[in-house]
């Protein structure tokens, strides 16, 4: 084990699934958020543009979402996100492509999680912000989306544990996190499978484990008291 | 409608919350029929009537948490705009009390208070928290102003509600059944902060069933019937000599419990 450790940058790799996770978790977070709002919304353009984009996205397979913007929009069409005289173009380009669908993808499951958070709070928290005179925006950003985040943080945990696991899928697109290096050590040394595939199930378990108990000890000590 | 000689009572006073053959469906259901209400500048009004009657819906309608399909209502001579920043603000100046109390879960008691008077009136905080203090004092729950909602009893609750209503210098105050989700031994600290309130000359409309409230606090009490108007007098007139058989009825039916 210390041999593969030594022989492959097993801790950078891991560094870049982290690098995907963070940066497709704000976006998720944000884009999610904003569905949110969309789907909540009184204006009817707004509710059906944030159901079709939940109902599509989330219904379709990560790795076609990935290979999608990989191939269909950047390579085909030469959608560029990077900087094209910059040495690193090409990984940086499939780096936020991927980031970009990844974050998009985990954004409908955000939304759904909000939108469940928000189901728990009885109406009547609206009706009175509205009836001290908060416009629609002030009500959803005092009263409702800080008690529906509150609501949401367990099943946000989820979503975001899952998120960091499917980062994985963006090895198809040949971004260097460890699913991609994980191939790549199996393919050069085949007799340690079992070593190679625990250090990546551990690598996993480190990320994700403090995140569920963190989310879960948050919303116990969140949680909005009627 | 049944206008009798009481009317003309209403008319000394300045004219504040005005309904002029104000209708509305839920659907099939014609919940609001043809309602014309003028209610004065510090009147206090008890609606009262058989479930079911339009009373909160009427409430409702007045600051528009429900819209209507035809007719007016004004508050203080400006009609209710459509849904907007505008309708925010004049909706700031009608009170709303609600039957659950509906404080906002994860503010605190202070915090409740102070959230209309800095994000709608544009109050500093300081300002907004020495006021709310006040508000709170006068309704007699200052020393609760750290807790949250959940840490208090309905009445108290209730109370808060009110004072955060008022932190809104509103022209007029609307009460949906605010005592009927309260444990008995609560309702009267509540009612008496709401009889205080009437006697300062706040403008009220009350839907209750609290006839004790409605003899000692009301000018008028109004019966509402299936979505419509159905007779209005002072209080004493009403309970003791109603005319209309449908209150009457209703009338035998709430006394003899
Ligand atoms: N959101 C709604 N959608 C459909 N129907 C409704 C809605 N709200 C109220 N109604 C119906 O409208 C009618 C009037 O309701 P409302 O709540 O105004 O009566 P109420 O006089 O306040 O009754 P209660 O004394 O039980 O509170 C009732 O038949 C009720 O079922
Ligand atoms: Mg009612």
């Amino acid at each position: 084990m210390g041999d593969l450790l030594a022989r492959y940058d097993i801790l950078g790799a891991f560094l870049m699934t982290i690098k995907i996770s963070l940066a497709a978790g704000l976006l998720a977070l944000v884009l999610g958020t904003l569905l949110a709002v969309f789907r909540l919304s009184p204006v009817p353009v707004l509710r059906a543009f944030g159901s079709t984009y939940v109902n599509l996205v989330r219904n379709t397979p990560l790795t076609l979402l990935v290979t999608f913007a990989q191939f269909g929009l950047l390579s085909l069409l030469n959608w560029h996100l990077a900087n094209q005289s910059s040495p690193t173009s090409v990984a940086d380009d499939n780096f936020r492509w991927g980031v970009l669908a990844l974050g998009g993808y985990t954004a409908a499951f955000v939304c759904e999680a909000l939108r469940s958070g928000v189901n728990t709070i009885p109406v009547g928290q609206a009706e009175a912000a509205r009836s001290i005179g908060l416009t629609f925006t002030q009500t959803l950003r005092e009263v409702v989306l800080p008690q529906a985040f509150r609501a949401s943080i367990a099943p946000l945990g989820s979503t975001f544990i899952a998120m960091i696991k499917n980062s994985t899928v963006l090895s198809v697109i040949g971004v260097a996190e460890i699913a991609f290096l994980q191939s790549r050590i199996i393919d050069e040394n085949a007799d340690q499978l079992y070593t190679i595939m625990a250090i990546v199930a551990l690598g996993f378990v480190i990320l994700t484990l403090p995140l569920g108990m963190g989310a879960t000890a948050l919303s116990k000590r969140l949680a909005v008291k009627r | 409608m049944n206008t009798g000689p009481e009317q003309s009572a209403v008319t000394s006073r300045a004219p504040l919350v005005v309904l002029d053959k104000v209708n509305k469906h839920f659907g099939d259901l014609h919940v609001l029929k043809d309602i014309d209400l003028t209610v004065g500048e510090g009147e206090v009004v008890v609606l009262i009537g058989p479930s079911g009657s339009g009373k909160s819906t009427l409430c409702r309608t007045i600051n528009r948490l429900e819209t209507f399909e035809s007719g007016s209502i004004t508050i203080d001579g400006k009609p209710l705009p459509e849904e907007g920043k505008e309708l925010a603000r004049l909706r700031s100046d009608v009170g709303m009390v609600f039957q659950s109390f509906n404080l906002f879960a994860h503010k605190t008691i202070l915090e409740n208070v102070t959230l209309g008077p800095i994000k709608v009136r544009g109050m500093k905080k300081a300002e907004a928290e020495q006021r709310a203090k006040e508000l709170l004092d006068r309704v007699g729950v200052g020393h609760q102003a750290g807790k949250y909602p959940a840490q208090l009893s309905g009445g108290q609750q209730q109370r808060v509600a009110i004072a955060r209503s008022l932190a809104m210098d509103p022209k007029v105050m609307l009460f949906d059944e605010p005592t009927s989700a309260l444990d008995p031994e609560m309702i009267n600290e509540v009612l008496d902060v709401m009889t205080r309130l009437a006697k300062t000359g706040m403008t009220m409309i009350v839907v209750t069933h609290e006839m004790g409230f409605a003899r000692k606090a009301a000018d008028r009490v109004v019966f509402m019937a299936d979505g419509q108007l159905v007779e209005q007098a002072t209080p004493e007139e009403f309970f003791t000599n109603p005319r209309s058989e449908r209150a009457k009825d209703f009338l035998g039916k709430i006394l003899t419990h």
